[in-house]
């Protein structure tokens, strides 16, 4: 478990790999509208970014982006789910848990299916 | 549907040194707390946040689950886009909607972001408008692309 010392706690590093993985996220829509917006008006250059994104080190950053929005989307049901029934922030910990277990379990499969063709698989 | 107020302070950072120690064991810093000061347009901005979330959890993670799972980006070039991604207008509609709603929480999220870390009044005021512009931007791009792209003759 990480040891901070400012506060500290699954609170305060779920908060923080919150915003990380958002801007993150953030940083690939700006890229990402804009090489849509290329396989309209320049398909040949849209199909060499294509390439980028296929050879190994871009599948590490589909990879890494996946992880990013599965954080995101669980940690963020988490906040609202807590917004909305105050309540359920007695049992933070165990929903923050639930949420790692999930992404896990969800994350495993889906980073070997996305990195497979790097060793040909 | 109320605030968290019962466990967490709206507009405080973290609960005073003297809160009772049970008090300090359920506080939790999760979301921004809901505003509270009667600015209309920041309270529709914490909900809205919320909302386009929701609606991004399904959208967007079924949209990454299709395109980099179900199928490999390394096989959707440009003429795939068309012939076969938005050859009926449901996946125009569906990926422009995706497109409104990941631009719109992405850049307020951004905003969120600025507005904690850059405190210079003028630079932050500069900032949030090159924000503006460049979402908008951005959204007109997007929505130029899903709405402009040919279909190619089967």
């Amino acid at each position: 478990m990480l040891k901070l010392t400012y506060r500290g706690g699954e609170g305060m590093v779920a908060w923080a790999f919150h915003r990380i993985s958002g801007v993150a996220i953030w940083v690939f829509i700006l890229l990402h509208v804009i090489d849509i917006w290329l396989s309209n008006v320049n398909a040949t250059l849209y199909d060499d970014v294509l390439a980028i994104y296929a050879s190994p080190p871009g599948r590490v950053g589909e990879m890494l982006l996946g992880a990013a929005l599965l954080y995101h989307a669980l940690n963020g049901l988490r906040i609202i789910v807590m917004d909305f029934w105050p309540p359920l922030t007695h049992y933070h910990r165990q929903i923050w848990i639930a949420s790692w277990l999930i992404f896990v379990v969800v994350g495993l499969p889906v980073g070997y299916i996305i990195l497979k063709p790097i060793w040909g698989g | 549907m109320t605030a968290s107020t019962d466990v967490r302070p709206a507009g405080e950072p973290g609960l005073p040194a003297e809160a009772p120690a049970r008090d300090r064991r359920h506080y939790s810093p999760i979301g921004r707390p809901r505003p509270t000061g009667g600015d209309r347009a920041e309270l529709a901005a914490w909900y809205l946040m919320r909302l386009t979330g929701l609606g991004l959890f399904v959208l967007a993670l079924s949209h990454f689950l299709i395109t980099h799972v179900l199928f490999d980006p390394a096989n959707q070039t440009a003429e795939w886009i068309q012939a076969h991604r938005w050859e009926s207008n449901l996946w125009r509609y569906v990926d422009g909607t995706l497109l409104v709603l990941v631009v719109f929480h992405s850049f307020t999220g951004v905003r969120t972001v600025i507005q904690d870390y850059v405190s210079n009044g003028r630079a932050r005021a500069v900032i949030l408008v090159v924000l503006v512009v460049a979402g908008l931007l951005l959204a007109f791009l997007g929505i130029w692309a899903v709405t402009t792209a040919p279909v190619p003759p089967p």
